[in-house]
Order: C-alpha cells, then sequence, then structure tokens
C-alpha cells in the first residue's frame, strides 16, 4: 500500500493545461521532494491530493483508499494535514487559540501549552498571530499541521521567504517529525530540499520530468539545465 | 471621563455586568412614559434580531442579505396561525422559529456554497423572491395590505399581555434568554470554529472541519433567533406587512449590526437602540432619516471601525492596560 498514489490526473484552467497525465506515487515514511519550474503545477498538484481542486480526470488514493470524490475535510480526517505556501493561519486569534482550534477537531486530549512547550515559539504564545514576524508566521503554518500528528503531511515551501536562520528553524522542526509520517515537500531551497529528502520528483509543465535519489538528481543533464540551472541563474 | 474610564476598568465579581444589564433592563420602564416604553419594546426586539444576524456578520463572516426574511415570515407565521384561530402564544413560537429555521436550511443548502460579494447578492435575490410572494399571494398574506388586527395571545402566558408594561416583561425574559445563550453558544466549542471560518474557511477544512454543515449550523442558528424576534415584533405591532421582508429592512438590521459593534454581542443591541431611537426622533422632523443613516455609518467607519460597543470595549481594555502598567 503506498501513502499516495496519483494516477493519471490532467488539469486545465481554461486552455491552460496545468497538469498532464501527471502520475506518482510515495511510499509510506518516504520523505519526499518535489521541485520544479515556478507555475509547473506544484501547488496544483497539492490541492488536488487534498481536494481543494477537482481533477479533469484522474484518481487520487491515499492510503489505498480512493478519495477522488471525497472533500478536503474527509481526506484532513485521513490523515493528512497540509501548509500552504501562502501564510493561511487565523491572524486574529493567539497562537495558543490557533493551535486550540486545531486540536478541538482532532477531540484531541493533549493541552495547546503542553503542545507549544516543546517548540521555539512557546514564549509568543498569547500574541496575536497577525503580530508575528513573517518567519514566526511561517512556523506556525508548520506548527498547525503538525498537531494534527497525521500520518501524512503535504509542505508548500514551508521556508519561503525567511531568512536562513529561520530556514534551519524550520527544517529541524520538520526533521524532528517521527519517522514513519510520510512528508511530501515542496521546495525551490535546494539546501533544504537535500537535507530532508530521501527522493526527488523534478516537475517540468505539469509532468514528471525525472524522479530519483539526491545524487541522481543532482547529476542528472537535463534536470541541471531545467531546475538546478534556472535556479542558480536566478540567484545571481 | 477619567473617573468613568477608571470605573469600567476596576475588578469587577463575576456576573456584574451581566446583573448591571438585567437590573438596568428591569427598571427602565419606570423611568420613561408609555412611548419610551414602546420603544424600549422595540429596542430589545430588534436587539434579537440584530444578535442574530451577528452570528452570521461578526462571528461567521458571512454578510447575508436577507435576514428580514428570517424575521418576516415567522411574523407572518405568527399572523396566518392567528387569523386561522391560534391565540396560544407557544404555538405561535414554536410555528414561527420551526417555518424560519427550516427555511433557513433549505436557502443555506443553495446559497451556503457560495462565498463574499456572491452570496450577499444571492441572499439578496432570494430575500426579494419571498418578498415578492408575500405581496403576490393575496389569499394567505393579504398582499400589499398586510395582516391587521393581530391582538395578543390570549393563552399560554400567565398575565394579560394586551398591558404593555406586562409585554415589555415578557420581551425582556426572552432577551435575557437569547444573550445568555449566544454568550453560551460564541464561547463553545462550535461558537470558536466559526469564528475559526471568519478567520480562515480553507485552514479549517484542511484542519478536518466541515465548514459546509458549520456554515448551515450558523445559518439556521441565525435563522432561529430571528425568528424569536419575529413572533414578538408582530404581537407587539399588531401588524405584518411585506415591507417587514424588504431588503430595506435586512439592510437596516446590517447597520443596526455593524454601527453597534460586529463580532459583540451587545454591540448589536446598542446599534439596534441607536438607530431606533435615532430613527423616531429624525423622522418626527424630516422625512429624510435615511441620509442620516447614512451620515451617522461614515461617522462610524470613519472613527468607530468596530462600531460603537467595539469603542468603549476599546477604552474598557486601554484603561486596564494602563491600570497594568503602573502596577
Ligand atoms: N485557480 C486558478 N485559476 C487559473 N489559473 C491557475 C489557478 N491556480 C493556478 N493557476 C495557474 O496554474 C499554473 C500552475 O500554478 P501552481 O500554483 O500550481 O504552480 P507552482 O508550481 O506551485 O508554482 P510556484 O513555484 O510559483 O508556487 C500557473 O500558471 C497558475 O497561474
Ligand atoms: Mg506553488
Amino acid at each position: 500500500m503506498k501513502a499516495i498514489e496519483v494516477k493519471d490526473i490532467t488539469k486545465k484552467y481554461g486552455g491552460l493545461k496545468v497538469l498532464r497525465h501527471l502520475s506518482l506515487s510515495i511510499a509510506p515514511g518516504e520523505r519526499r521532494a518535489i521541485i520544479g519550474p515556478n507555475g509547473t503545477g506544484k501547488t496544483t498538484l497539492f490541492n488536488i491530493i487534498t481536494g481543494v481542486t477537482k481533477p479533469d480526470s484522474g484518481k487520487i488514493y491515499v492510503f489505498g483508499k480512493n478519495v477522488t470524490r471525497l472533500s478536503p475535510y474527509h481526506r484532513a480526517r485521513l490523515g493528512l494535514a497540509r501548509t500552504f505556501q501562502r501564510n493561511n493561519l487565523f491572524f486574529n486569534l493567539s497562537l495558543l487559540d490557533n493551535i486550540n482550534l486545531a486540536l478541538q477537531v482532532n477531540r484531541s486530549q493533549l493541552k495547546a501549552k503542553d503542545f507549544l512547550e516543546n517548540w521555539a515559539l512557546y514564549h509568543r504564545k498569547n500574541v496575536k498571530v497577525k503580530e508575528l514576524s513573517y518567519g514566526e508566521q511561517r512556523q506556525v503554518e508548520l506548527l498547525l499541521a503538525l498537531v494534527q500528528s497525521p500520518r501524512l503531511m503535504l509542505l508548500d515551501e514551508p521556508t519561503a521567504g525567511v531568512s536562513q536562520g529561520e530556514s534551519r528553524v524550520i527544517t529541524e522542526m520538520i526533521q524532528r517529525l517521527p519517522r514513519e509520517v510520510t512528508v511530501v515537500i515542496i521546495e525551490h531551497d535546494m539546501e533544504v530540499v537535500f537535507n530532508l529528502a530521501d527522493r526527488i520528483t523534478v516537475l517540468n509543465r505539469g509532468q514528471v520530468l525525472y524522479e530519483g535519489n539526491r545524487e541522481e538528481v543532482r547529476t542528472h543533464p537535463t534536470v541541471k539545465d531545467i531546475y538546478l540551472g534556472a535556479a542558480e541563474e536566478e540567484d545571481i | 471621563m477619567n473617573l468613568i474610564r477608571k470605573f469600567i476598568s476596576c475588578q469587577k465579581p463575576p456576573g456584574f455586568w451581566w446583573g448591571v444589564i438585567t437590573v438596568t433592563l428591569l427598571l427602565l420602564p419606570f423611568g420613561t412614559n408609555s412611548y419610551g416604553l414602546s420603544l424600549l419594546t422595540q429596542a430589545l426586539i430588534f436587539g434579537i434580531l440584530a444578535m442574530g444576524l451577528d452570528i452570521l456578520i461578526g462571528y461567521t463572516g458571512q454578510v447575508s442579505f436577507n435576514h428580514a426574511t428570517f424575521f418576516g415570515v415567522s411574523a407572518y407565521t405568527t399572523g396566518i396561525l392567528f387569523y386561522g384561530g391560534c391565540k396560544n402564544f407557544w404555538l405561535a413560537l414554536g410555528s414561527g422559529i420551526a417555518v424560519s429555521v427550516v427555511l433557513a436550511i433549505v436557502l443555506g443548502l443553495l446559497v451556503l456554497r457560495s462565498g463574499g460579494p456572491y452570496f450577499l447578492m444571492i441572499t439578496l435575490a432570494f430575500g426579494q423572491m419571498i418578498f415578492a410572494l408575500a405581496w403576490r399571494w393575496r389569499s394567505l398574506t393579504g398582499g400589499d395590505d398586510g395582516l391587521p388586527g393581530i391582538a395578543r395571545p390570549e393563552s399560554g402566558l400567565p398575565a394579560a399581555m394586551e398591558n404593555n408594561l406586562y409585554f415589555y416583561y415578557l420581551v425582556l425574559i426572552f432577551f435575557l434568554a437569547v444573550l445568555l445563550a449566544l454568550w453560551k453558544f460564541v464561547h463553545s466549542p462550535l461558537g470558536r470554529s466559526i469564528v475559526g471560518i471568519k478567520e480562515s474557511e480553507s485552514r479549517m477544512q484542511a484542519l478536518g472541519y466541515n465548514t459546509f454543515g458549520l456554515k448551515l449550523m450558523a445559518y439556521a442558528l441565525a435563522a432561529g433567533v430571528s425568528g424569536l424576534a419575529g413572533v414578538l415584533y408582530v404581537y407587539f405591532t399588531g401588524f405584518i406587512s411585506p415591507q417587514e421582508l424588504n431588503w430595506t429592512m435586512s439592510g437596516l438590521i446590517i447597520l443596526m449590526v455593524i454601527i453597534g459593534g460586529a463580532g459583540t454581542l451587545l454591540g448589536p443591541v446598542i446599534g439596534a437602540a441607536v438607530i431606533l431611537v435615532l430613527q423616531n426622533l429624525i423622522s418626527s422632523y424630516t422625512d429624510r432619516w435615511p441620509l442620516f443613516m447614512g451620515i451617522i455609518f461614515v461617522l462610524c467607519v470613519m472613527y468607530a471601525r468596530n462600531g460603537i460597543f467595539g469603542y468603549f470595549l476599546k477604552l474598557y481594555k486601554g484603561g486596564k492596560n494602563h491600570e497594568g502598567n503602573r502596577s
């Protein structure tokens, strides 16, 4: 049984083909990175796996269950948690109340305060989330997924736009996850990718261009051309 | 001003404000004439109505533009039952609320899928459909003549409701009951989850919340509360016409919520009272009171973003922090 199986997914927005017959499978406990140029359909793929977006055709299985027709909240209840590329938090509530909302739906016995005690943001627990810095909000984005104690986590560019130091904090947070949790991470920062991922899927124009382990991806000529090369140019 | 600020910000025993509200509302009728009493009664009825809408606007974050529908259909239900010979208060109350809630669930299933401005437009359209129905279905609703001469209930209550003072206390009991019930609701897990929807519906879904179900529940709750207000209203005025279902009425309730302070329970009540008083004062001098309403609305948006109650709440909290800093 796979943690995720994406079968032959196609998605168009008007005339724009965002995903083209895309198939992908990820084993339980795997740490998988998805990389690819901007606008190549990575977030769209996450939205389709979580049920926010309906595919035009194709099927999605989560832990062997066909979830193609299930609504996002049903999928969440199967143990599927996600973070968003753009901060999507309860901005007018305190950090503590953000965590409380996540605990409440899971009927968890855990107390928000006890949970937060284990994390760097503990001392900010009573601050309204909109008053936290961007980097701290990025951490809350991750905490809201962590507190659900999911079996499967989809992380959409968790370190996007944060400083180097904060990026390290966030990477460490992800590394602290129990080994049996499946993690799929979309990430542009190759250092983070090579730190976290066992396997890497390279998307290009809505299709899987290449899939392999770190070394294979690092040295693959086309991948270098299309993605790693382009990223380096961007950095300059 | 400083003394007042100090008073409202000092530590008080729990239930203090509940006591103040209850005692004030119990005693208020004795300081007024019959005109004042009538205004007070109306303020409480509209206060209930506005609190109901605030569950949607201030807590769930859904600006519904057909709130008058639920108020109106419940009032019509009471009127139609009265014409059919029903004089019992509880029967009318139960039917009025039930019709509002059922209608809200049916409408909700249709409109709650859409959000933002679409939701506002669709609810407005449905509200006007019900308005047109009341206008056209003359045999049941009396058309534009409405249903006049609805007497106060004869059975089910310990005292004769023809007495306006007794009726005021009847309304007060319901007002306090609704206030307490909604207070409990917004502080319950369910209440906190609808605030989560206002903050971010997609995040709520990602956490595993059935947000559609929650919104439907909030919609039905708001409709039920408004249905209660509708029954009290029709017994109070003895008359119901399509105007009570019109969008102008829905707009008025929205104004009450926003001017008073959305997202608080007492805010909408204060908004209702302020608007009713002004409406009565100004309309005795000029027909242009909607103009004044507009001016007040603009003033609120400029100087009291969170409504009148929000403004005082800020003073109160500001005062508290001030004390905290000194000690
Ligand atoms: N709701 C939508 N309506 C129309 N077009 C959309 C929508 N969502 C995404 N797109 C388009 O689909 C394409 C893929 O978008 P997507 O967000 O999946 O890319 P991405 O790989 O996550 O890119 P990035 O690295 O910039 O986050 C883009 O061209 C985008 O403009
Ligand atoms: Mg993206």
